[in-house]
């Protein structure tokens, strides 16, 4: 407790760090996510292609990932930009999947009458499509920011600071004090996001709010074996 | 490019395929861990599934308590328990253990309980006993989203004993964290690359497995339909792993 | 014979199912439960297998307690048939067939023979039998259920709305392929519907069934159309109207028989010529 006390300063400068760290993957994850997906909804072969590549990228560990990276974009191999940009695309590749999946679970009946009511392709994919499949997204967007911020201490083995600074630390002294307030912060970081982006979604999808959106079975679960 | 071109001339340098920490070597060590710790999780795991999927009970339960551990960082975990256990395989085993036991449970129950209700209410009225029902028809009819899980469990697992060499510990990651003081690069991406290969291969060879054994009344009715979910459930995705 | 002693069932959320319910369903008869959904019909039928057990009161089968015997056993030496067939979507028609004697340790090869027999007896082509249920058309998969309900030559065959989720036409087909099997085997069949028509053409013995698992009325067709008990059931049979409502009017072209619109539905079938 005593270490917690005196080293404040340097845990909550870790945690703006994994915060920092952990946002720009999962929002960008998500943007880029959705004209993929409405994509793969629009071509059988398209939807073939792109859920092989997401699903291959997903496959790839992290850390190897992050080795990679100076290698591909010629960054120097201890910048934090190689960390976002793998979370990025482990994000994407997540997400794409339940974009598509989510935008196809829109009634076509609906569909069909919001075109027949005047509704340009443009104006119906943000005022109807978009907030239709808004159930699902947020499924999956909840699942990749847990497994965002989880990820995000990893960087620290290749030197991106967060709060996986205090697992290494916390390793070299044998002191698990350490080891278990990063644990405990990475954990309330993930529970934090979580709990934002439940809001996000009752504010921007009221209809929700009462009832849990009960999209199928396969779905919720898809979602659980997702994050594991 | 020329970083690639160093990296394999790294893999294939004759020097570095023999000895304790040869490639052939650390493969081993890297795939022996990873299958101790499918062969623990799945004995826990896919029997606590198979009771969940089959009574429809402890259905939220589960999922909480896999949303927790999935909110665990993998790094964290691996660390603290191998400095309480003290240094060895058993402190890290025992965090892979639990890490990989959310995707497995998934995998158990959501097969089983994937099963049509009104497929299993008629193998009870014809006669089946709960036993005959859950090993006659949920399991085979579920036994592409049990093997997802097991998928997404092997794929988990590869990833994070990667990352838990740093304890020190054998296998592949071994190569990442010996060569990052020395930033001697090649190896790291060498390193890199065998990890990655590894985890690909296992992915292909899951992939595989989960068409052979989708049941082929169930894979020619409904194809799409039954494709679809099986992917989406267990296929594909599985792991963030670290 | 199988004898409902005063049975009740209450669900553990509460809802009342089945009250103080009594009935004796003769052998070799074909009784038809008939009623809306909610009505506990299905309850009553899935006492019998002991697929639910009652809160008060008893079943028997031919006098012994359905109570005191092993649900398993009981199951497998009763056929039942559902509604979207329920067959096993891994398993071939053939295998699915012969489920239960293949759970009765019967050998691979005379189970076979024997489901291919059964697949004849319903009315099924041989060559059927490789394929799996989702290749098959909605009718042939009731038939499949059919036979599967048959293949241990039970005494009793219970039926869940069989033909509930097949076309009309197929729907015809199917009753009147029962009423003939019927006709051959004669099980005890306790059949469960919605439709009145169904019931009407199927049953021996109709039993007419208010919410809440109360008998409205019963007795033979014939019985209800000519003297419904109450409103409820005269209003459930459409005797009140429509098509059942059926006089006679003399024309200039002979004895036609309308219904109460006043439209035709056909002519008096003149004995006479008819012999």
């Amino acid at each position: 407790m005593s270490w917690f006390i005196a080293n404040l300063g340097l845990i909550w400068q870790l945690t703006l760090d994994h915060i920092a760290l952990s946002v720009p993957p999962i929002v960008l994850g998500f943007a880029l996510s959705l004209p993929i997906g409405w994509l793969a909804n629009r071509r059988r072969l398209a939807r073939g292609g792109i859920l092989s590549v997401g699903g291959i990228l997903y496959a790839i560990p992290s850390l190897p990932l992050f080795v990679l990276m100076p290698a591909l974009i010629g960054t120097k191999i201890l910048d934090p930009v190689n960390v976002v940009i793998a979370l990025t695309i482990y994000a994407l590749a997540l997400m794409v999947r339940t974009s598509a999946d989510a935008l196809a679970s829109v009634d076509r009946d609906v569909l069909q009458s919001s075109t027949a009511v005047g509704y340009s392709a443009w104006q119906r994919f943000w005022a109807v499509e978009l907030p239709l499949a808004g159930g699902p997204l947020l499924a999956g967007l909840r699942v990749v920011s847990v497994s965002t911020v989880s990820l995000v201490s990893v960087g620290a083995v290749v030197g991106v600071n967060s709060l996986g600074y205090l697992f290494l630390d916390g390793f070299n002294r044998y002191f698990p004090e350490e080891i278990l307030v990063g644990i405990i912060g990475s954990v309330i970081i993930a529970l934090v996001f979580d709990g934002i982006l439940v809001l996000i979604g009752r504010l921007l999808m009221p209809w929700t709010a009462r009832t849990t959106p009960r999209w199928s079975r396969g779905r919720a679960v898809s979602a659980l074996a997702h994050g594991a | 490019m020329s970083s690639f071109i160093a990296a394999f001339g790294w893999i294939f340098d004759p020097a570095h395929n023999v000895g304790p920490d040869g490639i052939p070597a650390r493969l081993g060590e890297h795939m022996l861990y990873t299958l101790l710790t499918l062969v623990i999780a799945a004995a826990v795991a896919v029997p606590i599934g198979f009771l969940i999927g089959h009574t429809g009970r402890g259905r939220g339960l589960a999922v909480q308590i896999s949303g927790g551990l999935r909110s665990l960082p993998t790094l964290g975990l691996v660390i603290l328990l191998a400095l309480l256990l003290g240094i060895g395989l058993i402190g890290p085993l025992i965090a892979l253990v639990v890490i990989a036991i959310p995707p497995l449970l998934a995998g158990a129950y959501a097969g089983v309980e994937s099963v049509d209700r009104a497929t299993v209410d008629a193998a009870r009225a014809v006669g089946m006993t709960e036993w005959q029902i859950l090993w006659k028809v949920e399991v085979p009819i579920g036994l592409p989203l049990i093997v997802g899980g097991l998928r997404s469990a092997a794929l988990q697992a590869i990833a994070t004993w990667t990352v838990a060499a740093y304890i020190p510990l054998g296998g592949l990651g071994r190569y990442l964290y010996d060569a990052l003081p020395l930033r001697d690069y090649p190896q790291m991406l060498a390193g890199a690359i065998l990890v990655i290969a590894l985890a690909l291969v296992v992915d292909g060879l899951f992939a595989i497995v989960q068409r052979l054994v989708t049941p082929r009344g169930v894979s020619e009715g409904r194809v799409s339909e039954v494709h679809d979910t099986m992917r989406s459930a267990s296929g594909r995705g599985a792991v963030l792993a670290d | 014979m199988i004898e409902f002693r005063s049975v009740t069932k209450q669900f553990p959320d509460g809802t009342v199912a089945v009250d103080d319910f009594s009935l004796i369903i003769p052998s070799h008869k074909t009784t038809v439960l008939v009623g809306s959904s909610g009505s506990g019909k299905t309850t009553i039928l899935r006492m019998i297998n002991r697929m639910i057990d009652p809160t008060h009161g008893s079943i028997l089968i031919d006098d012994r307690d359905v109570a005191g015997l092993n649900p398993v056993a009981l199951r497998r030496s009763i056929g039942y048939v559902m509604q979207n067939s329920g067959l096993l979507p891994h398993r071939t028609v053939a295998q699915n067939i012969a489920t239960v004697p293949r759970l009765r340790g019967v050998r691979r090869a005379s189970a076979r023979s024997q489901a291919l027999e059964l697949m004849q007896t319903v009315g099924l082509d041989a060559e059927l039998a490789d394929r799996y249920p989702s290749q098959l058309s909605g009718g042939q998969q009731q038939r499949v259920g059919v036979a599967r309900g048959l293949a241990v030559d039970p005494n009793i065959l219970l039926m869940d709305e069989p033909f509930g989720a097949v076309d009309p036409l197929v729907r015809a087909e199917l009753q009147h392929e029962l009423l003939r099997l019927q006709g051959e085997l004669g099980k005890t069949v306790v059949f469960v519907t919605h439709d009145v028509d169904e019931a009407l053409l199927l049953g021996d013995q109709i039993v007419i069934f208010r919410r809440g698992g109360v008998v409205a009325q019963k007795g033979t067709p014939a019985e209800i159309l000519a003297s419904p008990a109450d409103e409820f059931v005269a209003s459930f049979v459409g005797a009140d109207r429509g098509k059942r409502a059926l006089h006679v009017e003399h024309t200039r072209g002979g004895d036609i028989v309308v219904d109460s619109d006043g439209n035709a539905a056909g002519v008096l079938a003149d004995e006479n010529a008819a012999s």
